[in-house]
């Protein structure tokens, strides 16, 4: 699994150099602008911009690629349905709503350091202080998902090898049981190691 | 300097640790024993991410089980497997995540970040995933993780045992060639021979407490 077509990657452009958290107001002012439009021109138009985008961020058509890859196939089935139930139209709408925002997401994770945008989250949410909510916890929360996906990944792969070994690679409790236990006890490490590190969600020194 | 005062620690009705008192002062301290003798809980005891059930732990005279935040400050701790304590996707961001408490300038923490990577060669791996390292790396990036902010004393937890013979060597030189004193529990036992003083342990308790040309025979001999 690599993950790192989804991470940030470094390049001195105009669009890495932008505010975090204005790419991300970016990205909620367009995600819901994009289904709010009903006009499929309109949208292959914004889809032509986001594109532009990669271009002014540096990245080449491979990179591009690689972040709708993955929903290839999904697009289609959504435009079969789309085209089953109304019209061509209406599919064309569908896929190209979901193109620009996974395009747009994409480009704003691969221009932004995931701590520069933690920080911006970390200011966004400052008044839910008031309802009893960290920022900074929530911050380390979604780092702490980034980090580990590929490292349960891996967990996975080995299980799954282990099992195989024994023939049972079809099984789901021989798969799953020594995934959530290899899991949990990796989450009581990883707090401790976080508490080895001095981390204080409330900023004390 | 560490103190360990009629220490015990228990889980339940099972006794990990029992009655032990040290002063742990030497700059190398090797600590060994079998699998589930209670080295690894005693080296947790060190940096107070485990607190004693009797007795006390006092680092340069803060008690562990009251001041965890001041005792971390000055003891490090490195684990096993370095995959559960890089907590960041990104190698600098997971360096800087270290210096975060201390509020430092930006230039400050981005200046430790460069002199602390390039001292393991790890600068040209500054924006890379950190999951896409290899074993010995992730392991150097964990030690630079804790040497990142200054600890005068650092608790390695069987810091080789999941590297290749390359990557032991690398974090070995990189482990004596520390200034801070160091505790390490291992069974890698060359990894210990120049080692100041060690402790065997074995069912909860210290069993041998000396040099390492008397020590480690010690332990081979209990352990045949």
């Amino acid at each position: 699994m690599n993950l790192a077509s989804g991470l940030y990657q470094d390049c001195a452009s105009r669009i890495h150099r932008l505010p975090a958290g204005l790419k991300v107001l970016a990205l909620v002012v367009l995600g819901t602008a994009v289904f709010l439009i009903p006009n499929w021109q309109i949208l292959l138009g914004i889809l032509a911009a986001v594109i532009a985008l990669y271009g002014v961020a540096r990245f080449s058509p491979q990179i591009l690629w690689a972040q709708i890859r993955p929903l290839v196939w999904l697009l289609v089935v959504f435009f079969a349905v789309q085209l089953w139930l109304n019209d061509w139209q209406a599919g064309l709408v569908v896929v190209t709503r979901l193109a620009i925002v996974v395009l747009f997401a994409a480009l704003v994770t691969l221009t932004t350091r995931v701590s520069v945008m933690l920080a911006a989250l970390e200011r966004a949410m400052q008044p839910l202080r008031f309802v009893g909510i960290n920022p900074e916890k929530v911050g380390l929360a979604f780092s702490l998902v980034l980090r580990f996906i590929p490292v349960i990944a891996t967990i996975f792969h080995d299980v799954r090898e282990a099992q195989k070994a024994r023939g049972l690679d079809r099984n789901m409790l021989a798969l799953s049981v020594p995934l959530i236990i290899r899991t949990l006890k990796m989450a009581d490490d990883v707090a401790d190691a976080i508490e080895a590190r001095s981390y204080d969600p409330v900023g004390r020194k | 300097m560490i103190e360990l005062q009629n220490v015990a620690l228990r889980y339940g009705v099972q006794n990990v640790l029992e009655d032990i008192s040290l002063s742990l002062g030497e700059r190398r301290i090797g600590i060994v024993g079998a699998n589930g003798s209670g080295k690894s809980t005693l080296a947790r005891l060190l940096n107070g991410l485990l607190v004693p059930s009797a007795g006390h732990v006092r680092v340069d005279g803060f008690d562990t089980a009251k001041e965890g935040r001041k005792v971390r400050a000055r003891v490090g701790f490195v684990f096993q497997n370095p995959d559960n304590q890089i907590v960041f996707p990104v190698v600098e961001e997971d360096l800087a995540f270290g210096l975060k408490p201390l509020k430092l300038p930006k230039d400050d923490v981005s200046r430790r970040i460069d002199t602390m990577l390039a001292r393991y060669d790890l600068g040209a791996y500054r924006t890379h995933p950190s999951h896409q390292l290899s074993g010995g790396q992730k392991q150097l990036l964990a030690i630079c993780g804790v040497l990142i902010m200054e600890p005068a004393c650092i608790v390695f937890d069987e810091p080789t045992t999941l590297l290749d013979l390359r990557n032991r060597n690398r974090v070995a030189q990189a482990i004596a060639e520390l200034e801070q004193q160091v505790i390490t529990v291992s069974h890698d036992l060359d990894l210990l021979a120049d080692y100041d003083r060690i402790l065997v342990i074995d069912q909860g308790r210290v069993v041998c407490d000396d040099i390492p040309q008397k020590a480690l025979p010690f332990y081979v001999d209990l352990m045949s």
